[in-house]
């Protein structure tokens, strides 16, 4: 079982409250009806599912209940961070090379 | 090839078993050849060996990065039923049980299949409604379903606990009977077999890096651990990780892989005589030729390559295992392990083309591949021989996720996901 740190609660808790929330950073359309049914399919159904790196929201379901997102390896299950739900994709991660 | 008959094992034991050839060959790659499949797993080792004896295309080579069969092939609770919601999954899951059927005879091979039945318990008056229209969806399309009541479910299966005071009360049943298992290493090995002695090359340790293309966007070769191989076709069947190789022919999949778990206890005589699934409690158990308990758990639910999978997700199915046959409650298990599904947003496969010219792809089977194999060969190897899908795989595009024309087995599958 993962251990989640929820930015909010600012507390490592464990996964069990947690439910995730797919992948983050996917900006819903201002226009939904509008949308092209390419940029539909985009937004609705593909999806980077890196081997590696991944950036997820998560939600502290039986805590807080709110959503925030998490950076991850998906090889290792390793969390990098967790950041506020709103906040920017970080740049930079913490520890890495690159 | 050498037949494998009683008369060969007689011969064979009279002179201490010497003469037993390699089942199949481990050639030096080519420089090019005329297809290439990504993935020795079942249904790409099937891929090659319907290539080669439908279609008469042996110039083929299947790359695998770890070991034959060392996937998904090797993890899964060897599971097979055609009782699936949808004509277009009907249809799919149908042609590949009818291939099950005889395969042991057509691979000279044992692959084990029994149809000892698949028996899906109704804990609910909602389990009974969805069952039932299973049944009557299945019937039409000529599979066999039928309905027991918990009394028949218990005579089918005599380890279940039908008391009515239970945790989780069997208020019914659907029996899908030419359902069952297979020995899922058998699968692998027999096709790969098959397709060696027919000239296909199986490279095994030869992880792809890249997926080389020509100006015009058509596939001229892969990348691979040893080297550049050329190819004029190349068919991606690489499970949880089908994305990450179509990522590197630059096409985005509508694919998320997650870790799907499997145990099997200590080996005991024989007590459960069938499959039973619960699809409410979510767990689902058989019994190995070997006497282990096989018992499937479910996913995580966060994206992983890791192959583990969280502890508490196996708890929870023994828990349930426990509650359907208390006589198991002291059962030790042995071993459990994780596999990488990939799974689509509406839990059906895609087989096709793609839209890089000579790609094609085979994945997207989600919690429940094994089943298919031969019959996802057999199409896909169509499909890549003719450019062209069978009828059979048609539906299964890529560009369903853009025109709508999904097969939403996500909320309709006979199996918990």
């Amino acid at each position: 079982m993962l251990l989640i740190r929820c930015p909010y609660c600012e507390e490592e808790r464990p996964e069990l409250e947690f439910r995730n929330a797919g992948e983050a950073h996917i900006a819903r359309s201002a226009n939904m009806a509008g949308e092209s049914d390419d940029d539909f399919e985009k937004f609705f159904f593909i999806r980077s599912n890196p081997k590696g790196i991944i950036y997820e929201r998560w939600r502290h379901m039986h805590g807080c209940a709110r959503f925030f997102n998490a950076v991850r390896d998906t090889v290792t299950d390793k969390f990098v961070m967790t950041y506020k739900a709103g906040e920017p994709k970080p740049a930079k991660l913490p520890g890495a090379s690159k | 090839m050498k037949k494998y008959s009683v008369f060969a094992i007689a011969r064979e034991a009279m002179r201490g078993h010497k003469g037993w050839e390699e089942q199949w060959s481990s050639p030096e790659p080519k420089k090019e050849y005329d297809v290439i499949i990504v993935g020795a797993g079942g249904h790409g080792l099937a891929t090659a060996y319907y290539l080669a004896t439908v279609h008469g295309i042996t110039n083929v080579a299947v790359l695998e990065k770890g070991w034959l069969g060392g996937g998904n092939t090797g993890r899964n609770t060897t599971i097979i039923r055609s009782n699936y919601l949808y004509d277009e999954s009907a249809g799919i899951y149908d042609h590949a049980l009818k291939l099950w059927d005889g395969l042991s005879q057509e691979l000279n091979y044992n692959v084990m299949y029994s149809a000892r039945g698949v028996m899906m318990l109704a804990h609910n008056v909602h389990d009974i409604q969805v069952l039932k229209r299973h049944v009557h969806a299945n019937r039409l399309n000529g599979i066999d379903n039928e309905w027991l009541s918990p009394e028949q479910a218990k005579e089918f299966c005599p380890p279940l606990n039908i008391s009515r005071d239970a945790r989780y009360p069997v208020v019914g049943a659907a029996l899908q009977r030419r359902g069952g298992t297979a020995r899922h290493d058998a699968v692998a090995w027999g096709y790969a077999r098959g397709a060696s002695a027919r000239g296909v090359h199986i490279i095994q340790n030869c992880e792809v890096t890249g997926v080389k293309r020509a100006a015009n966007g058509a596939v001229v070769g892969v990348d691979t651990t040893r080297g550049f191989i050329g190819a004029k076709k190349v068919g991606v069947v690489a499970a949880g990780h089908s994305s990450v190789i179509m990522n590197m022919a630059g096409v985005r999949m509508p694919l998320e892989s997650y870790p799907l778990q499997a145990l099997v206890s200590e080996p005991v005589k024989p007590v459960v005589p069938c499959v039973v699934m619960s699809n409410t409690v979510h767990a689902y158990i058989s019994q190995s030729d070997k006497g282990e308990l096989v018992i499937g758990a479910g996913t995580d639910q966060y994206v992983s390559y890791s192959q583990t999978g969280g502890l508490h997700i196996l708890q929870h199915t023994l828990d349930a295992i426990c509650e359907m046959f208390p006589i198991f409650t002291r059962m030790k298990m042995l071993r459990s392990w994780g596999g990488i599904v990939d799974v689509t947003p509406d839990r059906s496969p895609i087989l096709a083309k793609t839209p890089v010219p000579g790609l094609y792809v085979n994945c997207g089977w989600g919690t429940g591949g094994f089943k298919a194999t031969p019959g996802s060969g057999h199409v896909f190897a169509h499909t890549i021989a003719k450019d062209d899908p069978h009828p059979i795989n048609a539906p299964f595009t890529i560009e369903r996720f853009r025109t709508g024309r999904l097969i939403d087995e996500a909320a309709a599958a006979a199996v918990a996901h």
